[in-house]
């Protein structure tokens, strides 16, 4: 990554930019100019500008997903030139900075595409079905009460570290966005393969993988072709390896829960 | 036992029908090119005949014809379902901009275009051949067995034919590039210590495996 440059000039950007008034309406790609963008800038902040350039010109902003703005939210969910979260390798929007762009440029910007992702409005996407994955199963059950002592469950290190690995996860859904097949399994796997590698998650390790499984489903996402798109795009570097293991929780637990329906 | 239905019917259960059928095919291939190698002998057909004559005859093989037209239904029924699912899921509004070639393979993302071309030549070389000895009568050679060897030295005397059957094991060959390695995948076999290993005998089978299917058109027209 190259480091601030002092010397860097303005750059003067085209934007095209994908704007839809609801869930509902038509949307459709509308041309922006953005003048004297600081290569220093994050991708949101030259967004703010032109929104600052919208409000003054009496035009309605346009609307994008943003919060923590430091990579750990997932919220800040653009298709960037044909990329999730743009071209730069594991990054997320915010962590991507102008200096990747050169002036003159034009850039395309759009919503996640899938059917479980609807467009709210712009750019902003509905993501509630990972949400809703999640309370189909993505939890563990714990006794309250006293704080237990640390280390009181051992587990070795290397798996803690790969527990870790996938619970880094922050469900951005760039996987899905990436997936020609919209598949949400990149996702899912993290999760499943968190809770499964770890003796916390083990009371509802069978009931877990089928309910999320089944939630995947019900929401519409894709089935899974193992391209390998959803890992080239994750910001935090989910590997394929979790679909491998979602896979095998999911068999394992057809064939042995006692879940008969 | 609505529990099987739910499990094969969910996303992660029909592509482990893809796999399962997929590596069974595979296993196929294996079986019907070590047959046909016998096109090679240099005894205008007699080895190869009399394979053919088994082939179609021994009760065993019969009875896995029929687990193999399963595997091929199955395979194909769940592959074109799923490709129109997978398709329906992104949703009717495409990405005006997308570079999914950035961070893909172009034969991983067209598996279901390849093997549709492979579908194809399927069809054409069934009525070629299998269709030929199973539902008309064929002259016999010396041995009394049918002339199987007569079937393909006409076939491969048409260089139309000769070009579908190469074009058939190329788009095999990428089907397999990626089919092979991603059954295991999918059936969870995934691991540091042996996917490597997979990885590299997936590639040398596939290639190994349609280049000598390829020779057999290419052998005949030019050599016979």
């Amino acid at each position: 990554m190259a480091g601030s440059n002092p010397n860097a000039k303005p750059m003067n950007l085209t934007l095209k930019v994908w704007r839809q008034k609801n869930r509902n309406a038509q949307g459709g790609i509308v041309d922006y100019q953005v003048k004297d963008i600081s290569p220093d800038m994050s991708f949101l902040e030259m967004l703010d500008v032109l929104n600052e350039d919208l409000l003054r010109q009496g035009e309605e902003p346009v609307a994008f997903d943003h919060d923590c703005r430091e990579g750990i939210c997932g919220s800040c969910n653009l298709f960037i030139n044909g990329r999730a979260h743009g071209p730069e390798p594991g990054t997320t929007t915010c962590q991507l900075h102008m200096r990747k762009f050169n002036d003159g440029d034009t850039i395309t910007i759009e919503p996640w595409r899938a059917n479980a992702f609807p467009v709210n409005k712009d750019l902003s996407v509905d993501r509630s079905a990972f949400d809703r994955i999640i309370q189909a199963g993505g939890y563990i059950s714990v006794n309250t009460g006293g704080t237990p002592d640390a280390n009181e469950i051992p587990i070795p290190k290397d798996i803690a570290d790969r527990a870790f690995e996938a619970a880094t996860c922050i469900a951005c859904g760039a996987c899905v966005a990436s997936c020609k097949n919209a598949s949400a399994m990149l996702f899912v796997s993290a999760k499943v393969s968190q809770l499964a590698l770890l003796p916390q998650g083990h009371v509802e390790r069978k009931s877990r993988v089928e309910n999320m499984v089944a939630q995947m489903d019900k929401e519409g996402f894709g089935a899974c072709t193992n391209i390998g798109s959803c890992a080239a795009e994750c910001p935090v570097g989910i590997s394929l390896e979790n679909i491998a293991i979602l896979n095998r929780e999911f068999l394992s637990a057809k064939a042995t829960s006692n879940n008969l329906a | 036992m609505s529990w099987i239905t739910k499990t094969f019917s969910s996303s992660i259960g029909r592509k482990i029908i893809m796999a399962v059928t997929g590596l069974f095919l595979c296993t196929f291939l294996v079986v019907h090119l070590v047959g046909n190698l016998q096109l090679f002998n240099a005894d205008n057909g007699a080895a190869f005949n009399a394979y053919s004559e088994f082939m179609g005859h021994n009760p065993l093989i019969r009875t896995m014809e029929i687990v193999l037209v399963l595997g091929f239904g199955f395979h194909i029924y769940e592959g074109l379902a799923l490709a129109a699912k997978n398709r329906a899921a992104r949703g009717n509004q495409r990405y005006v901009v997308d570079h999914i070639e950035q961070n893909s393979s172009w034969h991983s993302r067209s598996m279901a275009l390849l093997g549709s071309i492979v579908l194809f030549f399927l069809i054409v070389h069934l009525y070629n051949f299998f269709g030929s000895l199973r539902f008309t009568d064929v002259p016999r050679d010396a041995n009394g067995n049918e002339d199987a060897y007569a079937l393909v030295l006409a076939a491969f005397k048409d260089p139309l034919y000769v070009l579908l059957y190469v074009v058939g094991q190329v788009a095999l060959l990428y089907h397999l590039l990626h089919g092979f390695s991603s059954a295991f995948q999918t059936l969870g076999l995934t691991h540091r210590k042996y996917t490597p290993a997979i990885k590299f005998i997936g590639y040398g089978f596939s290639i190994v495996v349609c280049a000598a299917f390829a020779a057999m058109p290419i052998y005949f027209y030019f050599f016979k």
